[in-house]
């Protein structure tokens, strides 16, 4: 294999990776904080492309011509809709569950993503949506057609990823909200009792996840130019077992396992074959959780007494 | 825990009395038919067409009269493409609803599972969109289709890849699924009778439901392939053929019909990355002389009897024009009488083969062009 391929390749797997691992951020979150599997997630991801479309489409109508200017409305309408959705999901379906067996939310959450997927399905209609391309530069190593690319968005992508997971390493570990969301990790009968209100630090977490989830959600639309109702499901899994695999609770983690799931899954593919590209990738989640069972950067759960 | 809360009770009587509405609701002065496909999913727009396109030839034949003095019902049923749904969507229409014909399923995958409850209870399904050959290769009498077979679109195209195109460097990409793939492995066991098989330089399938095809693409750029050919549907090739052509690959991309829908420009992202595309499908519905007054009427409706819309209406018109045949709705004398007679529908007229397979198939190529439209490539 000529070099140019394999980097080539790399670019594909580091992009796929990033997206993974932005999504996969909110999963670890909020598994992180309450140890729910929030299953909704990869919808939540979903709406938010769709969110994404109307806000250009909108703002194109009202004659807006400066396209950074589209983008970055678009970007902060996008979080602040997604992440009010984050939140009013966690009030509706999670919060009323929470005194209740650890199934309960893990059901609701299920129940959340149909309900998302059918209500989008209805609404929006079943076909396939899309964007024209906006962002067509593209940097091109080479001579020829011997040439490594790379698009401004790809690199935006990777870019975003790692500055949010670094923001929000930042935030957990270094202010006032990130203590009060350790200690509700913690023990959250002892942090409410210390005076640390966890239901509204709970709700934070749900709305930065919805946040993460919409940021990937515009990256991808810029990206791909299309999407439909159903993008939430395999994105989710694929970005879920990214938080598995780099260990569930680490924001590092997430990113780590996004990175590594994007890169084995476009080399793989690249050198091997396409069809097995899956089977690969999980044939390594279950090899690291035999040898790692938390995950690569995940802690071991402490038996609380 | 061990007493069912109040909101859960309410859930059972509901559950309770929704069954027995079901059971009373079998009136005999309507025919159930049964419309079966994905409603939901990845597929739903596959599904709409189907309902679409029954319904409004419903309104029409119960407009005119109905069927033996009875109105037909369509009852939905929802498989999603899912084939454990499809059996369990076939054994309701049959055991609750009480079908006497059913028009279904779409994905090939669906239809083959589900055909067999249909058969076993000897009730007729005609599907208008399934083109996998084991639909009608299996013996089972009461299964019809209302298109062609894959091994007859996946030999058109590779006889125009080699003839036409004239390709050197052929790539073959498929979706994995029973539709798919089986298009795609036609098209290469008629390379292989070409004796052209030396020119595929690649053979992988892709997964069902991802965007990123870009570490393939990258592969096929590494190949230099100047035809791609894939077997599957809009929802992958939109994507992959923009990835394709934003990774500067010029190959001819050359697909089946379930490639061909107005939704692959979308998918794609512009006209400019689906232009001088090739697509083999079945014969373009609307542009069939008898179907012109029933797209006109679509149109005044504000609908576009897209895509298997008109196989929808065309099936359940066979079906209309069976019962009234033979004055009854028993499965196999319904097959026996569309295996022994012409019907005329708004494809055209109809006849079917002992397998239940059209006697005349007739596939076309179409051609994408820079406006986002496809057009019928003249026939040969």
């Amino acid at each position: 294999m000529d070099w140019h391929i394999l980097v080539q390749q790399l670019v594909n797997g580091l992009t796929l990776g990033s997206i993974y691992g932005l999504i996969a951020i909110g999963y670890t979150m909020v598994y992180g904080i309450i140890g729910m599997i929030n299953f909704a997630h990869g919808d939540v991801y979903m709406l938010s492309a769709y969110v994404t479309a109307i806000c250009l489409a909108t703002l194109f109508s009202f004659g807006v011509n400066s396209l950074p200017f589209a983008l970055l409305a678009t970007l902060v309408m996008t979080m602040v809709i997604t992440a009010t959705y984050g939140w009013t999901i966690e009030r509706i379906a999670y919060r009323p569950l929470r005194g209740s067996t650890r199934l309960a939310p893990l059901i609701s959450a299920i129940g959340v993503s149909l309900v998302l997927q059918n209500g989008v399905q209805l609404s929006q209609g079943a076909k396939t949506q899309g964007v024209p391309s906006l962002i067509p530069t593209t940097l091109r190593f080479g001579e020829g057609d011997n040439f490594v690319q790379i698009t401004l968005v790809q690199v935006m992508i990777i870019l975003v990823s790692l500055s949010s997971m670094a923001a929000l390493t930042w935030l957990i570990q270094r202010t006032s909200l990130g203590r009060q969301c350790r200690a509700t990790q913690q023990d959250r009968r002892m942090a409410a009792i210390l005076g640390i209100n966890t239901d509204r630090i709970i709700s934070t977490v749900f709305v930065i996840g919805a946040a993460m989830a919409a940021i990937a959600g515009v990256l991808v639309t810029l990206n791909y130019g299309s999407f439909d109702f159903y993008i939430g499901f395999v994105t989710g899994i694929k970005a879920f077992t990214a938080a598995v695999l780099g260990g569930i609770g680490s924001l590092p983690g997430a990113m780590l396992g996004g990175l590594i799931l994007g890169l084995s899954e476009a080399l793989f593919s690249g050198m091997v074959n396409t069809d097995y590209k899956d089977v690969f990738a999980f044939s390594l989640l279950v090899l690291v959780l035999i040898f790692r069972p938390t995950g690569l950067l995940g802690k071991p759960e402490v038996e609380k007494v | 825990m061990d007493h069912p809360s109040f909101p859960r009770c309410l859930l059972a009587m509901a559950l309770a009395g929704g069954l027995g509405l079901s059971g009373l609701a079998g009136a005999a002065d309507t025919i159930k038919i049964g419309v079966a496909g994905p409603m939901t999913g990845g597929n739903a727009a596959f599904g709409e067409q189907f309902w679409s396109g029954a319904t409004r030839a419903a309104e029409e034949i119960n407009a005119a009269g109905g069927v033996n003095g009875q109105t037909i019902e369509l009852v939905k049923g929802d498989d999603a493409c899912e084939p454990k749904q499809a059996v369990a969507v076939a054994n309701r229409l049959l055991d609750q609803d009480k079908v006497a014909a059913v028009i279904g399923h779409f994905c090939s995958s669906s239809t083959i599972p589900a055909s067999e409850v249909y058969a076993d209870a000897g009730v007729l399904v005609i599907t208008p969109g399934s083109t996998n050959p084991k639909v009608t290769e299996r013996g089972l009498p009461t299964v019809f289709r209302m298109c062609g077979r894959d091994d007859q679109q996946g030999p058109m195209a590779a006889d125009f890849i080699i003839h036409k195109l004239k390709a050197k460097k052929i790539a073959v990409v498929h979706d994995k699924d029973t539709y798919g793939q089986g298009i795609a492995d036609a098209m290469r066991a008629r390379l292989k009778e070409l004796k052209a098989d030396k020119k595929e330089v690649l053979y992988e399938g892709l997964t069902r439901g991802e965007k990123d095809f870009n570490p393939l693409v990258t592969k096929i750029k590494g190949t230099g392939a100047d035809v791609v050919y894939f077997g599957g549907l809009y929802n992958e090739a939109g994507p992959l053929l923009r990835q394709l052509r934003d990774q500067g690959v010029k190959a001819t991309f050359v697909s089946g019909d379930g490639s061909l829908d107005p939704a692959i420009v979308t998918a794609a992202g512009g006209p400019k990355f689906v232009e001088g595309s090739y697509m083999t499908s079945v014969r373009e519905a609307r542009n069939i002389p008898a179907a012109k007054k029933v797209v006109e009427k679509f149109k005044a409706a504000g609908a576009d009897p897209a895509g298997y819309t008109l196989y929808a209406y065309a099936s359940l018109q066979s079906i209309a024009e069976a019962m009234k045949g033979t004055q009854s709705t028993d499965g196999k004398k319904l097959a026996d009488w569309l295996k022994s007679h012409a019907v005329a529908t708004v494809l055209g007229p109809k006849s079917w083969d002992a397998k239940g397979d059209l006697k005349e198939s007739g596939f076309s190529i179409y051609i994408w062009g820079a406006d986002g439209n496809y057009k019928e490539m003249a026939q040969k």
